[in-house]
């Protein structure tokens, strides 16, 4: 491993940063929402500040009543409610992204938060890290 | 924050939702295929050009001479190298990549 | 400034890697350091050491193992985005290592800057 990172973690004990997870592409039909969404549950080990955050395509992801068996692959759908249990609990939805699709909180997998473009930019400006797929 | 798109505005919606959620203040770096939208007669021109209110549009030289842009930059845009990209990146709080 | 980076596409197909490797570059001319660069998704794929492009144009593998023995530059890549692309042990480049998504968090938290390259 690089000495530079070596160096960094004799200072880095207890840092929390805020991290959001910014998710804008619909499952299936690329891998992003998956592994997306791995990298979350890994950063649940972390004790960091974390959101994540579905607009545009993304809000497609969380979509309740999915069946993937004549695509032949893997349902990772059930997985966004067991964020809970992992300590992530702020899942934000832009609610221009919802109103263009057509939908609405009841077509959701899990709880979350909606909110409005303004609110959302706001929410980004707040954080430290944003990692985007 | 620092808002990198890098997608053409006519292939995809990454610039139309970063600048939906651009705070005052905040900059917005076009590179790679986004640089498109920052030259004259391109269908994002007005988009860019009001945002530009309230937000600094940058664009990235080298992606602009790589597609032959150069010359087509619109009044107000910057454009900056690979160094002035680093720059952009420390001199904000933070960056975000719209894919 | 440390300044962390997220590659997530792979050579070639996207401009993604490129990029990333110029913005690395001319953060470490600047005085800056680029202690980890963390390849996700199909960017795992730029760390086979058995790519070979055409010999007039970039080699986009080799350039990323240049800056890693340059300059010290950790280059990850992600174990479970490996497995499923075919990304093994005996086929990496040099400079680049097999680990798990706890090194992109990790970079998120102790450099200042992380900066994601995609699609």
């Amino acid at each position: 491993m690089s000495d530079m990172m070596d160096d960094m973690e004799e200072g880095g004990e207890g840092v929390v940063k805020k991290f959001m997870f910014v998710n804008r592409k619909a499952p299936h039909g690329t891998i992003y929402a998956l592994e997306g969404l791995e990298v979350v549950l890994i950063s649940a080990a972390f004790d960091q500040d974390v959101s994540m955050v579905f607009v545009d395509d993304g809000v497609y992801e969380l979509i309740k009543g999915v069946n993937t068996k004549g695509i032949e692959v893997k349902d990772f759908s059930k997985t966004y409610r067991a964020l809970e249990g992992y300590d992530i609990e702020k899942l934000y939805v832009e609610k221009a992204s919802m109103d263009a699709r057509g939908l609405t909180e009841d077509d959701l997998i899990v709880d979350v938060t909606v909110l409005d473009s303004a609110e959302m930019a706001n929410l980004m400006a707040e954080q430290d890290v944003v990692i985007s797929y | 924050m620092l808002h990198i798109v890098n997608k053409s505005a006519t292939e995809r919606n990454s610039l139309e939702s970063a600048l939906r959620m651009v705070t005052k203040g905040s900059a917005v770096l076009l590179i790679e295929d986004a640089v498109y939208a920052a030259t004259q007669g391109s269908v994002a021109a007005a988009k860019i050009q009001s945002a530009m209110a309230d937000v600094q549009i940058y664009a990235l030289g080298p992606d602009l001479d790589a597609r032959g842009m150069s010359s087509r930059v619109l009044d107000g845009v910057k454009v900056v190298d690979y160094s002035g990209f680093v720059d952009l990146v420390t001199e904000h709080n933070s960056c975000q990549s719209w894919l | 400034m440390k300044i962390g980076i997220m590659v997530s596409e792979g050579p070639y197909n996207h401009q993604a890697s490129d990029t990333a490797y110029l913005f690395a570059r001319n953060a470490i001319e600047k005085g800056h350091s680029v202690p980890r660069v963390f390849f996700y998704h199909d960017g795992v794929n730029n760390s086979t050491k058995l790519t070979q492009p055409p010999q007039d144009d970039r080699n986009v593998v080799n350039r990323w193992s240049k800056l890693a023995e340059d300059h010290g530059v950790d280059l990850v890549v992600c174990v479970a985005a490996g497995m499923r692309r075919g990304i093994t042990d005996d086929i990496l480049a040099p400079g680049f290592r097999i680990s798990g998504l706890g090194q992109l968090v990790e970079a998120g938290i102790q450099c200042d800057r992380l900066v994601t390259f995609g699609d």
